[in-house]
């Protein structure tokens, strides 16, 4: 008896056997810590499976972010052995110098060109549902510049606007002559890192509404075929309503991503000429000027604002279900 | 970039000496009122601040007798050229023939301010070190064994201010340099031009000789690599021959009429305002401009005298006569007598965690006085009454008179600049200075400096209280 209560305990263990579950008030006759431990062991195993990534997830997302904030009440300088509690002090700070925020203009530059990168992933990834040509080869192609570092990436757009770089060689090779320092003002600087930041992230966009179109099942197009719609029509009234929650969850991407814009104008100019972001101000007040405490602080409001943001557009545009059928 | 830090690191430098008191608090009681269990719990798993416990106010004494001493001692460094080549290898060599016990290992990085920064939150790192810029004045005695009093050293040594702490030194700079332009002398020459000019007008005059004789740029910004204009901010002194001129940061308005910084940066505008320079500042490239001023498609660009090696080794390289590479100092005189201010490389420290700390006092000992660093880096030596380097003899011929910067509020003028968020040793005010004289920044130059003024005097009244 005792015999087969250890074993039910011993497959209740494992903890996927149904029959281990109704196996277990078989036990009951044998010692209660037992049946106790097993309870726990079955309790524990899925946590125990995801130990590791859980381990990883909070040491090294939350417990630098749970830092961060810590710090956000500090006057920190980043090497110091001690520091003081200041309390809201750095908030205060923050919200009564506009001048932070005026960095904010620079994100609409971004903004507008994740406009035109989600249009052009979404045009891109509609005609290569179709039957186009070298579809996959053309799908490379896009994808491939989000594979490349971003330091990278930096790197070479530097060449590619240097005086008499690539793209003042490839105009002249149109007989363009331009003869302009594309990072020299800060509008054509920050229309040039919009620009990089287009040709980035425009795979990634372009990868998730690809994936989105093919969910759609095939006998909508059939169908929709048969009843003589055009290219348009399909795309109007099978493919933007089918891949809603895809768009918008890009919407929601593009603008957190164009409020905390940074490794390639980091890399590029490094903030100079107006093209300053607020992560780029942020990263500068803590290891320029040694105010921890307020950077921490800053990132902390930008986390805020993203958030508010994130909310807002999900109350504007609610995800409703999508329902082609 | 790089290449640029295994020279002197003067600017960044002065700023690291240039740190100050606060009123602060253990952090042990204030985390309790800040953070939850959680966040504690959180707190612990990164398991962030240092501890900051440890025997303050320790000494590194010299050791008497160099065959007793013993150890392994592990020195950081931020000339990864030197570990790369083998050259640090044979110093350790020939100090082992004074101090045969003593095991020198050495750990070379890249981004030496950044990671050393980081490992000084913890108790590891290394015995001998670089003193990084971003360290507190005032912190030193937690980081550092001190080296002896400063009556008694600076008798011997230069730059034992910038290091010292209640009248106690805490590093010793192996070597020294001074701001300058490095210049082609024979585009200087095809201009037209003899003499050293004597006041910025005469300067800005030269550059646009160059202009107009020559095919070359006259003053090349290195703006995008940044690090170069904060150069300017070390012609501090230079532009007044006042050895006060650091300290009168602190007590007066750096950018009102005459001063110093005012001077400095009125030039760089005009030099800009005048198209002196390259046609995209914000493409330039650094390692490309070392070529191109040992060719002569540079005339000028303002650096300091550890640049002259690196310039040479590029004129060299690209087979032209490294002797065109020529050093002048900022085009200001006094009686006479133009007058670079002199200031250390990165001061080396013993790290107050060490378990040798004489066998790593032995270390700096000897690599200041007997290791021929200096010389080999044709740089100045930091020991008083040794000779000029070679490469500053036009200095000599000319009767330049070199000073030294009394560095009594440096750690004033730290807190302030930090406070102001102008940052003077930081690359970003010379930018806009730079993108407003080429008309890329709306504004006028006045308006400018007046709003530098008002920030970097605010931050003077609450600083330091």
């Amino acid at each position: 008896m005792t015999d087969t209560a250890s074993k039910a305990a011993s497959k209740a263990s494992v903890g996927t056997d149904r029959p281990g579950r109704a196996g277990a008030p078989v036990a009951l006759p044998g010692p209660a810590p037992r049946s106790w431990r097993a309870r726990l062991l079955r309790g524990a195993t899925p946590w125990l499976f995801m130990a590791a990534a859980l381990a990883l997830l909070v040491t090294f997302t939350y417990a630098p972010v749970a830092n961060m904030i810590a710090y956000s009440f500090t006057d920190w300088d980043g090497v110091s052995p001690e520091l003081a509690y200041t309390g809201v002090e750095n908030y205060g700070d923050i919200f009564t110098r506009p001048e932070l925020f005026q960095v904010f203009f620079v994100s609409l530059y971004y903004l507008a060109a994740s406009v035109v990168q989600i249009a052009a992933a979404l045009y891109f990834a509609t005609i290569l549902s179709f039957n186009t040509r070298f579809r996959n080869f053309f799908k490379g192609v896009l994808f491939f510049p989000y594979l490349i570092n971003g330091v990278a990436i930096g790197f070479v757009f530097l060449y590619f606007f240097q005086d008499g770089g690539t793209l003042d060689s490839v105009l002249a090779l149109f007989g363009v002559d331009t003869d302009r320092a594309w990072l020299g003002t800060s509008t054509s600087a920050n229309t040039s890192l919009a620009g990089v930041s287009v040709w980035r992230f425009m795979g990634l966009n372009f990868v998730l509404f690809l994936g989105a179109i093919q969910s759609i099942p095939s006998e909508l197009y059939e169908a929709s075929e048969l009843d003589g719609a055009n290219r348009w029509q399909q795309f109007r009234h099978i493919i933007a309503p089918g891949i809603r929650p895809i768009i918008t969850l890009s919407a929601i991407l593009a603008i957190s991503g164009s409020l905390s814009a940074f490794e390639v104008p980091y890399i590029m100019t490094g903030g100079a000429t107006g093209t300053e972001t607020f992560v780029i101000q942020t990263v500068k007040l803590a290891f320029q000027f040694n105010k921890m405490g307020l950077a921490s602080a800053a990132a902390v409001v930008l986390l805020l604002i993203i958030l508010a943001v994130t909310w807002v557009q999900r109350r504007l545009v609610p995800d409703d279900k999508v329902d082609l059928v | 970039m790089t290449t640029a830090r295994n020279g002197f690191a003067t600017a960044r430098n002065r700023f690291a000496t240039a740190r100050s008191h606060r009123t602060t608090r253990r952090f042990a009681g204030a985390r309790s009122g800040i953070t939850g269990v959680l966040l504690a719990a959180a707190l612990l798993a990164a398991g962030c601040t240092g501890s900051g416990a440890s025997s303050k106010g320790e000494e590194a004494k010299a050791p008497d007798d160099p065959k007793k001493v013993s150890g392994t001692i592990k020195v950081l460094t931020h000339r990864t050229d030197l570990v790369q080549d083998g050259t640090i290898k044979k110093y350790a060599a020939e100090f082992n023939k004074t101090y045969p016990n003593v095991k020198v290992e050495f750990e070379a990085l890249t981004d030496y301010e950044g990671e050393v920064k980081i490992r000084m939150n913890t108790d590891n790192y290394g015995d001998v070190l670089m003193i990084p810029a971003v360290i507190k004045k005032s912190d030193y005695p937690k980081f550092f064994a001190s080296l002896g009093g400063q009556a008694e050293r600076s008798k011997k040594y230069r730059f034992t201010d910038f290091t010292t702490v209640g009248g106690k030194v805490y590093g010793q700079s192996p070597n020294g340099g001074t701001p300058g332009f490095v210049y082609n002398k024979a585009v200087w020459e095809e201009a037209g031009i003899t003499d050293w000019p004597t006041t910025p007008d005469e300067f800005i005059a030269d550059l646009k000789a160059i202009k107009s004789e020559t095919d070359a740029i006259p003053y090349y910004t290195n703006f995008k690599d940044m690090w170069p204009l904060t150069q300017w901010t070390s012609a501090n002194g230079s532009a007044s021959c006042d050895v006060q001129a650091n300290n009168k940061l602190a007590e007066s308005d750096p950018w009102a009429d005459g001063s110093d910084l005012r001077v400095i940066d009125t030039l760089l505008y005009d030099i800009v305002h005048e198209r002196l320079i390259e046609k995209d500042p914000t493409t330039t490239n650094w390692e490309g401009s070392k070529p191109k001023l040992a060719k002569g498609e540079i005339a000028t660009m303002w650096l300091g005298s550890w640049a002259i090696a690196q310039m040479r080794a590029a004129a060299e390289e690209a087979g032209t006569d490294p002797d065109d590479v020529g050093f002048m100092p900022f085009p200001a005189q006094k009686d006479g007598a133009f007058c670079p201010v002199m200031s250390p490389d990165y001061n080396q420290a013993v790290s107050i965690h060490s378990e040798h700390k004489e066998a790593a006092r032995a270390w700096i000992d000897w690599f200041t006085d007997k290791s021929g660093y200096a010389d080999d880096n044709l740089a100045l030596s930091p020991v008083k009454g040794a000779p000029m380097p070679d490469v500053l003899k036009p200095y000599e011929d000319a009767g330049v008179k070199f000073i030294e910067l009394d560095q009594t509020n440096a750690a004033q003028v730290a807190e302030i600049d930090n406070a102001s968020e102008v940052g003077i040793y930081k690359p970003d005010y010379r930018q806009e200075l730079v993108d407003l004289a080429r008309g890329a920044r709306k504004g006028s130059l006045e308006d400018y400096f007046a709003d530098l003024s008002k920030r970097w005097t605010d931050a003077a009244k609450t600083a330091g209280s």
